[in-house]
């Protein structure tokens, strides 16, 4: 018996699943030092205004923002990298909806999980993650999740839900220490994930990463590592749109992890070259 | 000649505001409901009550936001008589979340969840598009939310009187409505403290008027008087 109902394609389909980011956060940035990591978040909370061009890819992710292109909501476009549904068309602007949101939020013991991606999908993760703490204290056994299993737990369900083609939308950095070992991680909405002594999410990719690959050494003191991801928030807030300036950066040890309070960095525009740019040449920028 | 489409879902534009103070809460809206551009309901409230200590501010789609404060209200009320005790604020808002964010592909709506409980005291959530939740000392939303964030930056102080937060409320509104063509009406506010909700309602034509905006008249003849009495000159070129 065949059942006539059943639509074979997971695209064309009643529900729309791919969802669009509402409310998002911007970078986070990842490294091990001597005693074990420093991840650094800023504070914002942004709103799109309008609309954005999400072409998503969930086969290889892509977004392009491509005006008057006669696409609308919803058309399924195909091609060599794999398909997607358009979720908006058309952009301008944003607004800092939020300016104090907390993206570094500590797991269990040995962890802390920084966010930048959808807001929502975040603090839905972390009701996923207080379940699974929940569950292991349950067993009483005196052992408690590591930084390692926290990261190929978060994996595995980003990677499921992007299968489904309903991601969370969010990319993730997981640090933490245990038994004298430390870990840090990243994963993405389409669940890509990998391990280093330094990693990034958003922007951070393009503009800390380089920073860090320069001067990033094994065995940083405390105070270097601070200064060394000082530097690279402040070139994201130099150059990141969605950048804010206020900033959090947590530390996690083997016996310790804990969040800085929220504070802002000073910004340098005092250069003789900032001052009359457009001198010799009228009308430029 | 345009086509005017006058089967548009009902959408409140909005501005929606809620604001603590020193005891309690304040919660603000606008009253305008519109189905495209027509205005359906000049009059609406969108404070709607989900306990006698928490109110609800809604915006966006008129039908979502109503059938999930309905739902919020059904929940709560069950909340309620297993606990034996009013409902706190942070509950209500976390139900009006869950909601709001598992099914965030078919609603659209922006809520302000506000009210009063003995553990907490006054406590405002928003919860925008998407299902964030989020705490906040005030929570701007809804269209005409977008003139007022520079307003509240400058406006807006910690540990204000009751007085002094209707009044910022009561401005805040106001000032949206003047320049967001999806607000207007009156404004309404919900004031929660540990005595219980009061609501005012303020009237559009008795509200400050703002740049450009002029004293309303019965009639020109009002100005310009009779025939024969004295009357400022006619415009001409």
């Amino acid at each position: 018996m065949e059942d006539t109902n059943s639509k074979n394609s997971l695209l064309v389909d009643d529900i729309q699943r791919t969802q669009y980011p509402y409310v998002t956060g911007t970078s986070v940035i990842g490294i091990k030092y001597k005693d074990g990591i420093l991840i650094a978040a800023d504070m914002g909370g942004w709103r799109s205004a309008g609309q954005m061009v999400w072409w998503c890819v969930l086969m290889k992710l892509g977004g392009c923002d491509v005006v008057g292109c006669g696409l609308v909501e919803g058309d399924v476009v195909g091609g060599g990298n794999g398909c997607g549904v358009v979720a908006l068309v058309g952009s301008y602007g944003s607004t800092l909806r939020y300016k104090s949101v907390e993206r570094l939020k500590a797991i269990g013991k040995h962890s802390l999980l920084g966010a930048s991606g959808e807001i929502s999908d975040f603090q839905e993760l972390l009701r996923y993650l207080d379940d699974l703490t929940l569950q292991d204290n349950m067993w009483d056994d005196g052992n408690s999740l590591g930084p390692k299993e926290v990261h190929s737990y978060l994996t595995r369900v980003m990677y499921n839900r992007r299968n489904k083609f309903n991601p969370l939308w969010n990319s993730l950095v997981l640090g933490g220490v245990k038994n004298g070992e430390k870990y840090l991680g990243t994963v993405n909405m389409i669940g890509v994930h990998y391990q280093d002594n330094h990693v990034a999410t958003g922007f951070g990719n393009h503009l800390a990463v380089p920073i860090l690959r320069d001067e990033w050494k094994e065995d940083l003191s405390f105070e270097d590592g601070v200064r060394l991801l000082e530097k690279c928030m402040r070139v994201l807030l130099y150059r990141d749109r969605s950048a804010v300036n206020k900033l959090q950066i947590a530390k996690i040890t083997e016996g310790d992890v804990s969040i800085s309070p929220p504070y802002s960095l000073k910004t340098f525009w005092d250069f003789e070259a900032f001052k009359n740019p457009t001198a010799s040449a009228e009308g430029s920028w | 000649m345009d086509k005017v489409d006058l089967d548009s879902p009902h959408s409140m534009g909005t501005t929606i505001i809620g604001v603590t103070y020193n005891g309690g809460v304040v919660l603000g809206a606008d009253s305008r409901t519109s189905t495209g551009v027509y205005v359906a309901n000049r009059a609406s409230d969108k404070i709607t009550k989900l306990t006698d200590n928490v109110y609800i501010c809604r915006s966006g789609s008129a039908a979502d936001s109503q059938v999930l404060s309905d739902y919020v209200r059904y929940f709560l009320h069950q909340h309620t008589i297993q606990l034996d005790q009013p409902a706190t604020v942070k509950v209500a808002a976390n139900l009006a979340r869950l909601l709001s964010y598992n099914n965030k592909d078919m609603l659209q709506t922006g809520l302000i969840v506000g009210g009063w409980s003995k553990h907490e005291g006054g406590k405002i959530f928003g919860i925008p598009l998407g299902g964030t939740i989020i705490e906040q000392p005030f929570a701007i939303g809804g269209s005409g939310s977008s003139y007022l964030y520079g307003f509240f930056d400058q406006a807006w102080k910690d540990g204000m009187t009751k007085e002094e937060a209707e009044a910022l409320v009561v401005k805040a509104v106001s000032l949206a409505i003047a320049r967001d063509g999806a607000s207007g009406g009156v404004v309404r506010t919900v004031t929660i403290d540990k005595d219980g909700p009061e609501r005012k309602f303020y009237p559009g034509d008795k509200l400050q008027l703002w740049h450009e905006e002029m004293e309303p008249q019965n009639s020109l003849l009002d100005i310009w008087g009779g025939a024969t009495a004295a009357s400022p000159e006619p415009m001409r070129e």
